[in-house]
């Protein structure tokens, strides 16, 4: 479902990502780890073509990113689901009015939109929040309507950029539950993430990434002793 | 929701958050506008009076001395008949001749029969094909006797032609400058909405939202504001127009025997060229606005 070959990218004299292979599979749930800085956003932003590879072959289900032009990102982008650490909802719309957005885009009719929205919400557990605005919600809450928007047009893939970041652990580890709910239904996901014990518990793959080198990939552990550090390193960057 | 419905609410909602700037935007192009149709409205006439004198432009009249009878008249006529390039020789009494300048100045056309005698003199007004032709009969009356001048108006359309084409030169150059600043201020104005929905376009990108689904919107509110601008130029040129019209197109303009283009007749025209400068100005603000904005 991703195959990176032999993937390179350059920020000037800087690596972002070196000699990169990775294949995931479809249906897989695979974390990507590493320090600040290793490589992980640069990997991301490859895969939805924010920015274009120096060299190697990136496929996602039947695209080859590298070969896509920028007229047909969006249809590339709509096999993709994403979420982010700071949820990135909008602030003016309520909890149904997010989630029909991703569906408006892609000029769903208001029938499709009155009967899917309310499925994705009981999916996610916030039906009774749907005329709630973002700010009104915990950071839990919000989380899910963020994953609610990045699933409702079923993608094939979800990349979920650090989603428990700002969350506390027993937060974090409802999203962890509902995530894996959604890759039982077959969805690949693939997440971004510093945070050790929902690694170490989840046993899921671990591709770990240091100074745009993929140095391991196996299932198991998060690999590294102490997270906190990188933790708060993240939250400066914000 | 129909695309069409949603770019156009999503146009109307981003002008009322950003007043001022759409403001200025109108501003910017009403004042360039009035500028161009001034121009227009100068040319559209000069123009016309071109038109008229080129009615004439054809035809080289011969004026007779008053002590010429009509035999001396049709021996001319004959003579001048004869020179290769001539179409048609008509004898003009000087009591036609007065008829015709009476309906050119319309209803100051009283004025002229305040005059005693008739102080025009009688002609013959020689068609020509060609220029050449023109220069023929024009040589040979200088030399017949009983003829006291000819006045032919290749010289007077070459000027005015010289002065309608430098007019719309000029005219050309000023309004790209003008054009050129319109876009800049629209595309600022419309850039700051960008900016304030910046974070709902990133989020529209993530989702999959293609760059016309995002720049819809905005392209609306461009034309939005071309259209409006538009429409009140023309409507105050129009105005302005017209006023000039009614205090001095019927007196001045009948002494150079051309009238004034009819305000309303202008109007039309006016109408159809703001709006689609307008129109091209707005979308093009939007689209240069979003140019970065869009890359990726």
């Amino acid at each position: 479902m991703i195959t990176f070959t032999d993937v390179t990218k350059m920020y000037g004299d800087n690596v972002g990502l070196e000699n990169a292979s990775v294949d995931i599979d479809k249906g897989d749930f695979v974390f990507l780890v590493g320090p600040s800085g290793a490589g992980k956003s640069t990997f991301i932003k490859l895969i939805l073509k924010e920015i274009d590879a120096d060299s190697g072959s990136i496929r996602i289900g039947d695209y080859e990113v590298t070969q896509l032009s920028n007229r047909e990102v969006p249809q590339l982008r709509r096999k993709i689901g994403i979420v982010f650490q700071d949820f990135r909802l909008l602030p003016k719309k309520t909890v149904y009015e997010n989630v029909a957005f991703a569906m408006e885009i892609l000029h769903r009719s208001k029938r499709q939109i009155r009967k899917r929205v309310p499925q994705i919400l009981s999916l996610v557990g916030i039906s009774d929040k749907a005329d709630r605005y973002p700010q009104e919600l915990s950071a839990g809450e919000q989380q899910r309507v963020a994953i609610a928007r990045a699933i409702i047009n079923n993608p094939k893939v979800l990349i979920a950029d650090e989603p428990t970041g700002n969350l506390d652990p027993d937060t974090a580890s409802g999203i962890m539950e509902l995530l894996d709910q959604i890759n039982m239904t077959g969805t690949t996901i693939l997440m971004v993430t510093h945070a050790k014990d929902i690694v170490d518990r989840m046993h899921k793959r671990v591709v770990a990434i240091e100074s745009g080198h993929i140095v391991r990939d196996e299932f198991g552990q998060y690999g590294y002793e102490e997270a906190g550090d990188q933790r708060e390193e993240v939250f400066d960057d914000e | 929701m129909n695309s069409f419905t949603y770019n156009i609410k999503q146009a109307f909602q981003q002008i009322g958050r950003n007043k001022g700037m759409s403001f200025a935007s109108v501003f910017a192009i009403i004042a360039m506008m009035m500028i161009l149709g001034l121009f227009f409205v100068v040319s559209v006439n000069v123009n016309l009076f071109t038109e008229m004198v080129k009615q004439d432009y054809d035809s080289v009249e011969v004026y007779l001395q008053d002590s010429t009878d009509t035999a001396q008249a049709q021996t001319i006529m004959n003579k001048l008949e004869t020179v290769k390039g001539v179409d048609k020789v008509t004898y003009r009494t000087k009591d036609e001749a007065l008829n015709i300048m009476k309906e050119r100045w319309g209803d100051s056309g009283y004025l002229l029969d305040s005059l005693g005698d008739n102080p025009l003199p009688n002609s013959i007004l020689v068609k020509v094909s060609s220029v050449k032709g023109a220069d023929r009969v024009n040589t040979l009356a200088a030399k017949l006797d009983g003829v006291e001048s000819t006045k032919y108006y290749k010289e007077t359309v070459d000027k005015l032609t010289k002065v309608t084409n430098f007019m719309q030169a000029a005219a050309i150059v000023i309004m790209i400058f003008l054009i050129v600043v319109s876009v800049v201020v629209v595309s600022n104005t419309i850039k700051l909405t960008v900016f304030a929905r910046a974070r709902e376009i990133s989020i529209m990108k993530y989702v999959g939202a293609t760059n016309w689904f995002v720049r819809g919107p905005f392209l609306v509110e461009g034309i939005l504001i071309g259209i409006f601008s538009s429409l009140v130029s023309a409507g105050i040129t129009y105005l302005i127009y017209s006023r000039i019209v009614a205090t001095i197109g019927t007196k001045v303009m009948t002494i150079l025997s051309s009238p004034l283009v009819p305000a309303g007749y202008l109007s039309l025209n006016l109408i159809i060229i703001f709006l689609a400068m307008g129109i091209s100005i707005g979308a093009c603000g939007s689209v240069i606005s979003m140019r970065k904005f869009l890359d990726k």
